[in-house]
């Protein structure tokens, strides 16, 4: 077990490597980098100072490692804007894009789980067919466009939500729903055919015929076992509205690592697009180590792969 | 001396078309005319997709109390038709699919071929650049990239195809790993065909109904993905226009015309609807394994 964690690991690494060269390597796409590191007005002593000091003088791949090894001791680089350390900035958006990705997730559980289960024991019923419907909507539908839809009917129309900012709960339920609205369709299909395969096997049939109420029979002791493909997922879901969040952030002013990365972009706020981008990429390969860590616990077969 | 009788021969094209017998008819023609719209949008279109009206600003859909038949789905702020910039929209749709589409296409599809075919070393670096890729969120690495390049049309297409290949190249590689050991491969081996022509001759059109299904169901993502772009304002740019473009537009004075929030949202709505029902029906037509994607 502990070679297997640590093969995973290790593969994890790896990947957040790759994905710093990556990010890296787009930062010097347009050309000299100082440009995006500066302010536009900065006086032509400071560039200068500033190439010497990163070392921009100096090979490409010495670049890299200058990047790497400061990155590994948390420097990114100082905001221009901010006048604060870049990764300073993005730890203190950090709950806020955590809170909303919970929040999201518990919508899409809380109405993917009722949805997906009806489904499979209604199979062919009409909340099957509304079920199905509401996948096809949700995957053609941006989740900006959910937002905004959201803000137009329940902030502008009837007024009984907030449409921007961060604060009690009820700032939270637009953003969840807008944010969470996606996965619901991923996540009901996994529901329903897991409970179309558990409904199918015989220790339901044998509860069946001994006279189990069917409720306690789908929801006690068929969904536990249904439920299994959807938690060893969830992990891989929240890590995507961790790195997803951007728009919806920016749509209801929520003031979390998304939003503040695209200011950034627009103020041409270089380190903390770094910071901001890599840390959604580390978090994102955190998260699916654990999903796979966790298979690993639950079905033993996975760790010899 | 021989009299032979010219048996009338099927016209390919033909044959082709006789294939989409079948096909859901609503979808189809959604996607002919986004098409149409794309190619020849000024035709149809009642006025120019930028003439800016401010008399005319902010007048309703239709049929709401204050609407007009002059403007069917209304104005906006600065007056400019709305359904003339839906339809100027759909060619900046229909371009950023075809480019991204194609080139991801052709790179993952590549790219898969190669890592199936011959595993080992090659096979395990690709893999890995894969993992990468698909480590770093698909919007940041977007962000990183707009923040880097100008923004525009040729950008978006970029950070879509930077993007998607991986997607195919997971899904052809799974493919080729299968189709290797298939006898006519060994044979065409044996026979001293050299790779590339295996790749190319014996491998690609095995794979082609894959390719094209895969193709099918990434446009409504793609037509999402350059409104999202757009809507930050790191995509599209003005005077062209864009259904993203026009939300972010539309979304300073959400209180004071729902119609130019609404309007747009459902082109994108609908364009995606379509091309995901007629994906969804070429894969069950034509390769029903992917069905668990």
């Amino acid at each position: 077990m502990w070679r297997f964690v640590l093969r995973r690991a290790g593969n994890g690494a790896v990947s957040i490597l790759g994905a710093s060269l990556v990010i890296f390597m787009v930062s010097r796409l347009s050309g000299d980098p100082i440009t995006l590191m500066m302010p536009p007005d900065a006086p032509p002593q400071a560039i200068e100072a500033m190439r010497v000091a990163l070392g921009l003088d100096r090979p490409l791949w010495t670049q890299y490692w200058i990047f790497i090894t400061n990155a590994l001791t948390g420097d990114f680089g100082t905001s221009y804007r901010w006048q604060q350390p870049a990764l300073n900035l993005v730890l203190d958006r950090l709950p806020a894009t955590v809170e909303l990705a919970v929040a999201a997730l518990l919508f899409s559980v809380s109405v993917a789980v009722p949805l997906g289960v009806l489904s499979a024991v209604y199979r062919g019923g009409w909340v099957d067919r509304l079920g199905r419907i509401l996948a096809m909507l949700g995957q053609a539908m941006p989740n900006f466009w959910v937002g905004l839809m959201l803000i137009l009917v329940f902030a502008v129309g009837f007024g009984w939500l907030p449409a921007f900012g961060r604060g009690g709960p009820e700032h939270l339920i637009l953003p969840a729903i807008a944010l969470g609205w996606y996965p619901v369709a991923a996540q009901m299909r996994i529901v329903r055919s897991g409970m179309l395969d558990v409904l199918e096997s015989d220790y339901i049939r044998l509860s069946r015929a001994l006279g189990t109420p069917e409720r306690l029979l789908v929801w006690k002791y068929a969904f536990r076992n249904a439920a299994v493909p959807l938690l060893t997922m969830l992990g891989v879901y929240f890590a995507a509205m961790l790195g997803g969040a951007f728009i919806v952030e920016v749509i209801f002013a929520w003031p979390g690592i998304g939003r503040m990365v695209v200011e950034a972009v627009f103020a041409r706020d270089f380190p903390v697009v770094q910071a901001g981008v890599l840390f959604s990429s580390i978090l994102f390969v955190m998260s699916n180590l654990l999903v796979d860590i966790s298979y690993g616990i639950v079905d033993p077969r996975i760790r010899n792969d | 001396m021989t009299d032979v009788v010219q048996a009338p021969i099927p016209m390919p094209r033909m044959a082709w078309l006789a294939r989409l017998k079948g096909a859901p008819v609503i979808p189809l023609v959604i996607l002919g005319t986004v098409v149409f719209c794309a190619v020849a949008g000024g035709l149809v279109a009642p006025f120019d997709p930028n003439d800016a009206d401010l008399d005319a600003a902010f007048q309703p859909p239709f049929w709401a109390k204050e609407g007009s038949w002059s403007h069917p789905l209304g104005t906006d702020n600065l007056g400019r038709d709305i359904l003339s910039r839906i339809i100027a929209g759909c060619r900046v749709s229909v371009i950023v699919s075809l480019y991204a589409i194609a080139f991801s296409g052709a790179i993952g599809a590549l790219v898969g071929m190669i890592s199936g075919y011959f595993g080992g070393r090659v096979d395990q670096v690709i893999m890995r650049l894969v993992e990468i890729q698909m480590s770093i969120p698909s919007i940041a690495l977007a962000l990183l990239l707009a923040a880097a390049l100008q923004p525009g049309l040729g950008t978006v297409v970029v950070v879509i195809v930077f993007t998607y290949w991986t997607w195919y190249a997971r899904i052809i590689r799974g493919e080729v790993l299968s189709l290797k050991t298939r006898d006519y491969v060994a044979f065409a081996r044996v026979a001293g065909v050299s790779t590339p022509v295996i790749l190319l001759r014996h491998l690609l059109p095995n794979i082609m109904n894959t390719l094209l299904v895969l193709a099918t169901l990434q446009v409504g993502q793609v037509i999402i993905f350059e409104a999202s772009l757009s809507f930050l304002g790191l995509g599209i740019q003005q005077p062209d226009v864009s259904w993203g473009l026009m939300l972010s537009d539309a979304r300073q004075y959400i209180s004071n015309a729902w119609w130019a929030i609404t309007m747009p949202g459902i082109a994108i709505m609908l364009t995606c609807l379509a091309a995901n029902l007629f994906g969804d029906w070429l894969r069950d037509r034509l390769d029903p394994r992917l069905r668990q994607m």
